[in-house]
């Protein structure tokens, strides 16, 4: 202890990359989105005026904004829900697997290299209206499948292509918290003569919890920030903004439209917004996870 | 908001880079940003190397920067930088941004003024021209790529279901009654796709038809211009037909823009509304079909004959922040492209608009459209009509997310979630919204 109370300075050094990345990359842009939420600019940055909260105001009262939160709202629980419980489907039956176990693993694990624009242009292929192999599958069905105009098909849409992408994320976690497991635990429960439903309910999950959860945090924060991508090239947002999210309306109000006070002031409500999500999720969710 | 700052820091710092790693030469550098990818950007390529080799003066760098939008936004982070390319290709959609710019911007009629090039601008074709000019007439940015809405048909679809392929409807009535023939004869699918359904649908729909797009003359006369398409029967009543006809099998939404495209190359649909710059991407998918250009229709009822179409595409702007030796080449550069040669060979390799009227006499003396038969429709299109006071363009601010209203709207009462009427209410409610805030960040 005496030895580091001499180098004060020497921590912080180690410490300025770290600081620096965070302070230039998330804290200035932060405080630039803050001060232009206030300001109404021309594209050019020629002249600004000082709007006070007119931009919030503007946000919050807008249909089209209270519907992209609806959407987000929508798509990041169908997101987690569905990524989470079918990678821990898919981990427990992979947990059993004794022969060729890499070879499954490895596969299970792909679609986390793919890119989300590559992903999001693969699904699109497979479900496009006129060219589509599983749209000319769902046509033959009775299912008229067309995501062009169907807002809920096309928040489908990018929700099956979300999940699948997030999957593999959660798989390796899930993979690994049931691995980590002891198996006396098991083993002891299954000769007191308990199923392998039983088991799993009372012993396996309530042990994955503390990784559940960390999941849920994690599935959230990408179905609200990184999920641009999938829906940019699935579905640009449409039909009539029926897949627009959250952030995407930031997108489409910043770039294309090139309204920075709109698009900040919508920034800081999200930042606003994710940060309240994390703090109920650890406040309440975490209650109920086990640590062990 | 760091996501968005965070791009555009980035784009800035890539550009940057791009710039400082040029080599220094004795010649003055001119930095040409453009969104051209593929063939085209090579084709882009072709025309610097070959200014570059006709002089020792000046020299043209084209730097590709992504797509129309992208562009945009680089051009705009750097020139809050400071350090902004002399030329960069804006779409035609963010006119009223760049032309309020007023600072950021150097006209071109005041550049060619300013520099020693022969410049005229009654050479230069007004229906295409007149997008980029002031209600005077004078040319604020360099045409550049500019293209309008056809009507490709698929020859042996129109023959099996006994239509005319050498006589394709010229009225919308018409092209309902042909889709369907084609629809009942089990020829096809669907009669017509679009692509763009803003831009043909309703921006082309009422230029050719001379209605109000906008107020003060569909926006040229400033940025408090608002929406008015809305308030036309004729709109209103095709869009209820295209809803209709949806219905029917006559008409099969395709998506936004070219996204339509396949369903005429699979001869799911037999019609196909499209850009006159999509000439060579039909000719290359139609490899199992004969293909046809027709002009796009109008309706007799509402005007006989129709006025001109209106362009798309995208201009050349320079950008402020340049020593008086740039602007010499930027000039000397214009000049250059607009010649009759450099046009002539860039309409026939890419099917967008030749920009001068001896561009388009030498495409017709080298025998270009008697070889290639439909291609000389859109000029004739363009400048055939009478040109109304509006069909000369649409010039609004934030013009790319109107048409996102306007499509998403198009796209609610195809589905059925609300009347045609509605729709068109809503989008323009919409949009003036955007125009609101357009007007207020512009004053």
């Amino acid at each position: 202890m005496a030895t580091f109370q001499r180098h004060r300075a020497f921590p912080w050094l180690l410490l300025l990359p770290q600081l620096a990345i965070v302070a230039i990359f998330f804290f200035w842009p932060a405080f630039q989105a803050l001060r232009r939420s206030f300001y109404v600019q021309d594209a050019f940055g020629l002249g600004e005026r000082f709007v006070g909260l007119s931009n919030y105001v503007a946000v919050l009262t807008s249909a089209l904004w209270q519907q992209a939160l609806v959407n987000t709202l929508l798509f990041s629980a169908s997101v987690a829900l569905g990524a989470m419980s079918i990678a821990l489907l898919l981990a427990t039956l992979a947990d059993r697997v004794l022969r060729g176990a890499k070879g499954y693993r490895t596969l299970l694990i792909w679609p986390y290299a793919v890119a989300p624009a590559a992903a999001g242009v693969l699904w699109l292929f497979l479900f496009d209206p006129s060219l589509g192999i599983i749209s000319r599958a769902l046509g033959s069905l009775g299912i008229h499948w067309n995501q062009r105009l169907n807002g809920g098909q096309a928040m489908l849409l990018v929700i099956i292509a979300s999940v699948w992408q997030q999957m593999s994320y959660n798989f390796i976690f899930f993979l690994a918290g049931l691995q980590s497991i002891p198996a006396s635990l098991l083993e002891s429960a299954a000769i007191d003569g308990a199923g392998p439903w039983r088991r799993f309910w009372t012993i396996t999950f309530p042990l994955l919890s503390p990784t559940t959860f960390f999941l849920l945090v994690m599935n959230t924060i990408y179905a609200f920030f990184e999920t641009f991508g999938t829906i940019d090239t699935t579905t640009g947002g449409g039909p009539n903004n029926a897949t627009t999210t959250l952030v995407y309306k930031i997108y489409q109000d910043g770039i294309v439209g090139l309204d920075l006070g709109g698009s900040s002031a919508q920034s800081v409500i999200l930042m606003v917004l994710v940060g309240l999500l994390t703090l109920i999720q650890f406040r309440y969710v975490e209650r109920r996870v086990q640590y062990y | 908001m760091h996501n968005v700052t965070r791009v555009l820091a980035s784009t800035a710092m890539v550009s940057g880079l791009a710039l400082s790693t040029m080599p220094a030469m004795a010649a003055t550098e001119v930095v040409w940003w453009h969104a051209m990818e593929g063939s085209l950007g090579e084709k882009v390529n072709e025309i610097a190397d070959n200014f570059n080799a006709s002089q020792s003066d000046f020299v043209v760098k084209p730097v590709y920067q992504g797509t129309y939008i992208e562009n945009m936004t680089a051009t705009i982070s750097a020139f809050r930088a400071g350090n902004p390319p002399a030329i960069s290709q804006i779409y035609e959609v963010g006119t009223a941004t760049m032309m309020n710019a007023e600072g950021a911007i150097y006209p071109v009629y005041q550049l060619m003024a300013d520099s020693d090039q022969p410049f005229d601008p009654n050479n230069y074709i007004a229906a295409v021209t007149g997008y980029y000019s002031t209600p005077d007439g004078e040319m604020l940015s360099m045409p550049f790529n500019s293209s309008t809405p056809v009507v490709y048909y698929n020859r042996d679809i129109f023959q099996e279901a006994g239509l005319d392929p050498d006589n394709p409807p010229t009225s919308w009535p018409e092209l309902a009654a042909a889709g369907q023939q084609i629809v009942d004869s089990g020829a096809a699918a669907c009669g017509f796709t679009t692509t763009w359904p803003s831009w043909i649908q309703l921006e082309n729909l009422t230029a050719r038809h001379n209605i109000p797009f906008a107020s003060d003359a569909n926006g040229f006369g400033g940025p408090s211009a608002r929406l008015e398409f809305q308030q036309s029967d004729a709109v209103i009543q095709h869009i209820q037909n295209l809803v209709d006809w949806q219905q029917s099998g006559v008409f099969n939404y395709g998506g936004r823009m070219d996204q339509a495209s396949p369903q005429f190359f699979t001869q799911d649909c037999a019609m196909l509304m499209a850009s006159s710059a999509s000439y060579a991407a039909v000719r290359d998918n139609s490899a199992n079909f004969d293909f046809g250009v027709a002009p796009l229709p109008y309706y007799p009822e509402v005007i006989d004959p129709p006025a001109n179409s209106i362009i798309g595409g995208a201009s050349l702007w320079v950008m402020q922040g340049h020593s008086d030796a740039v602007y010499d080449g930027v000039a000397a550069f214009f000049h250059y492209l607009s010649s009759p040669q450099v046009q002539a060979d860039w309409h026939q390799f890419t099917g967008y608009l030749p920009i001068t009227e001896a561009a388009y006499e030498l495409t017709r003396e080298q025998g270009f459209y008697a070889d290639n038969p439909g291609t000389d429709v859109a000029l004739e299109q363009l400048t055939g009509g009478q040109t109304g006071e509006y069909s000369r363009g649409i010039r609004l601010g934030n013009m790319p997310q109107i048409r996102e209203a306007i499509e998403g709207e198009l796209e609610a009462a195809l589905n059925g979630d609300k009347s045609a009427e509605q729709a068109m209410q809503d989008a323009a409610a919409r949009g003036n919204q955007l125009l609101e805030r357009f007007e207020q960040s512009v004053n």
